[in-house]
């Protein structure tokens, strides 16, 4: 392997410094025997049995749970149906300003997202809890879900599908049977995604709950202002550590499925 | 190998397709029932397509065509990239609809109807195998959609198997065969649901050149086990040759000839046809009937030649003849041939079993002869720059107005 010049390597510690530093300390702190976060006293995991017996949070962390797996589920399936309208449907009319509304939400300020929920929610009556942070999660999801999906779609070789309709599969039957089932690597990205996104919105989130439902970032973020505690360190590294393992798991997962994919195509060829 | 090679391994393979008449049916021996509904004014086609035109926004595609296809035969679409061969074959199978003019299946206008109710399956260029579904599922794939039950379909993926000798993969999935075997679950899948039409598209255009040869042979001999009707797709016009009972030439939307392979050979239509099929010289003069069915041709520089036709021309009627390399020979000394020509040898290509001879004419033009090297390398005659004569008879050469 060739050795990094000195210019690259130094821009290379420099760039990961900057973006694991902060966490690194975070990560550290939270093992911290001492109330006091800057002041390092002893190794300890108290904050996490402590962490345990907070209601307040644990409340929280389900709800955040249940609003991610939700609004994300829903979000998949609406965003990959709104992908595969605009990558498959042909020139329909008004496809081009269709296609830019999808992706609007993408550069939109999340405060007006947010705002004008809140205006609408307000506007139908609807009470503002559990289920509104749902259908705002959605909203936003959404075009994050149908950009994976249709980045994936427009490589998909059409003639798959033509041949499933050549086989006698109606429209419906060719999707479910070739289409979904290639294209569902890209649909779980979609769905890991908008989960992601749903686990730490805050500022929408703020905007559209109501006093029944407080979220996990919300909590984090309201307990901050009454000084920093080595339980939100704690609480934060179990976050670091579960979002870590599963992107760790998933890179592993794939990169090993294509090496065998590879070394099965070449045992195929040689065996001819 | 050259296409001549090819075509005549076909016509000695023994298979129904030597059934197929040769280019004066009365060469064919009367006791051979002659495969050829074409020529048959009773036979009702399985396809028709009857004025036929295909426009994509400006851009004509199809340009009003007529054209019959009879059931059982190994029909193919020849024609430079972009000839509106693909567009025909996406009609056939129902991902497109014709502009204006109607297409008909077994009597029945086909416009309109979806391709998943269509008696008529296509196996793609680039397989299109499904890559989630192991071979056994992919063949399986069609059967399942027509709810047929478990032990049918058991037995006709397993006959499926069995015809492309492909048993032992069946629990594979496409990524983990060959090229060649995922060309033959193609084939078997799109088989299975026994269409009354088999369209291929460039079947065996993913494939190296032996494996190619054996495999024209094998698709041939499926069409005859299997009794169905195949229309090729192909820009490859050896391998139409071999395996088709017709080939139609096309251009630019139109089809110029549809014939057998040795009509379209040895009987060319148009210089278009003469030259997209194989190798062809080309002399262009001025026609002088000098008997019945015979002219003399005033080429430039080159001087008189004399050609037989059927086709009638006028006196003075610009003409082309077009003349196959291999009916050329190639002389030391001045023969005694209808037609003979002095030049000097130019370049040769050595293909092992034959030899081309470029040879310049006086007037710059290049004849190529063509000889069987039924010598070794070190008795032949001719070398670079010899001069020699070429020649050929009357009857040699097709004489063409366009």
């Amino acid at each position: 392997m060739r050795r990094l010049s000195l210019f690259n390597s130094v821009s290379l510690t420099l760039g990961f410094a900057f973006l694991y530093l902060p966490m690194l300390i975070l990560i550290i702190y939270s093992f911290n025997k001492s109330k006091l976060v800057t002041v390092w006293a002893g190794f300890s995991t108290q904050w996490y049995g402590e962490l345990m017996q907070n209601e307040a949070f644990l409340d929280a962390a389900w709800v955040t749970l249940k609003v991610a797996v939700v609004s994300s589920t829903i979000a998949t399936v609406l965003g990959t149906m709104a992908a595969y309208a605009l990558v498959r449907g042909g020139r329909f009319f008004g496809r081009t300003l269709f296609s830019g509304m999808v992706f609007a939400p993408l550069v939109m300020p999340e405060v007006i997202t947010g705002l004008s929920l809140l205006l609408l929610f307000i506007g139908i009556g609807l009470d503002r809890g559990v289920l509104t942070i749902i259908l705002a999660h959605t909203t936003f999801s959404m075009c994050f879900v149908s950009v994976v999906v249709s980045s994936r779609l427009s490589t998909f070789d059409r003639s798959l599908e033509e041949a499933a309709l050549d086989l006698g599969a109606t429209p419906f039957a060719a999707f479910r049977l070739v289409t979904l089932p290639i294209i569902a690597p890209a649909v779980v990205s979609g769905w890991l995604l908008a989960f992601t996104l749903s686990l730490d919105d805050l500022v929408i989130a703020t905007f559209v709950t109501g006093p029944s439902a407080t979220t996990l970032p919300m909590k984090i973020w309201s307990s901050v202002r009454l000084g920093v505690t080595p339980e939100i360190n704690a609480l934060s590294t179990i976050l670091i550590g579960l979002v870590a393992t599963g992107v760790i798991t998933a890179s592993l997962v794939s990169k090993r499925n294509l090496v065998r994919m590879q070394r099965e195509e070449r045992a195929a060829e040689r065996a001819q | 190998m050259d296409q001549n090679q090819v075509g005549y391994l076909s016509r000695l393979s023994g298979r129904g397709h030597d059934l197929r008449p040769t280019s004066y049916s009365e060469r064919t021996p009367v006791s051979e029932p002659v495969f050829a509904p074409w020529n048959d004014a009773d036979a009702t086609p399985l396809i028709t397509f009857q004025n036929v035109t295909k426009k994509f926004g400006e851009f004509v595609a199809i340009d009003d065509l007529t054209l019959d296809i009879f059931e059982k035969e190994f029909f193919a679409l020849l024609g430079p990239s972009g000839c509106g061969k693909t567009t025909m074959m996406r009609m056939l199978a129902g991902f497109e609809n014709p502009s204006s003019g109607a297409i008909s299946l077994s009597g029945k206008n086909i416009a309109g109807v979806p391709p998943n109710q269509r008696a008529v399956n296509m196996m793609f260029q680039s397989y299109a195998l499904f890559p989630h579904l192991s071979v056994w599922e992919n063949i399986a794939f069609g059967l399942k959609r027509d709810g047929m039950f478990k032990d049918a379909l058991n037995a006709r993926v397993d006959e499926m198997l069995k015809l492309t000798r492909l048993e032992k993969f069946a629990r594979r999935k496409p990524h983990q065969i060959s090229g060649g075997q995922r060309q033959r679950v193609a084939l078997a899948r799109s088989l299975a649901k026994a269409p009354k039409l088999l369209l291929l598209d460039e079947p065996l255009g993913a494939l190296d050149k032996k494996l190619r040869q054996d495999t024209q042979f094998e698709l041939m001999d499926i069409q005859e086990k299997t009794g169905t009707t195949f229309v090729i797709v192909t820009h490859d016009q050896e391998e139409a040759m071999t395996v088709a009972s017709r080939v139609a030439v096309m251009d630019e939307g139109r089809i110029i000839q549809v014939a057998t392979p040795e009509h379209i050979y040895e009987e060319p239509n148009s210089v278009y046809v003469a030259d997209f099929i194989g190798d062809v010289n080309l002399l262009t003069g001025q026609a002088k009937a000098t008997g019945q069915d015979t002219y003399e041709i005033e080429v430039p520089v080159l001087g008189s030649i004399f050609a037989s036709s059927v086709r009638p021309f006028s006196d003075g009627q610009t003409c082309h003849l077009a003349i196959r390399p291999e009916k050329v020979a190639i002389h030391a000394e001045r023969p005694s041939a209808d037609n003979a020509v002095q030049g000097k040898v130019l370049d040769i290509a050595y293909l092992g079993n034959l030899s081309t001879y470029h040879v310049e004419l006086p007037g710059g033009q290049i004849i190529k002869a063509q000889s069987a090297n039924t010598r070794r390398i070190s008795r032949r005659t001719f070398t670079w720059e010899d001069p020699v004569w070429v020649s050929w008879t009357a009857t040699a050469g097709v004489l063409l107005d366009q």
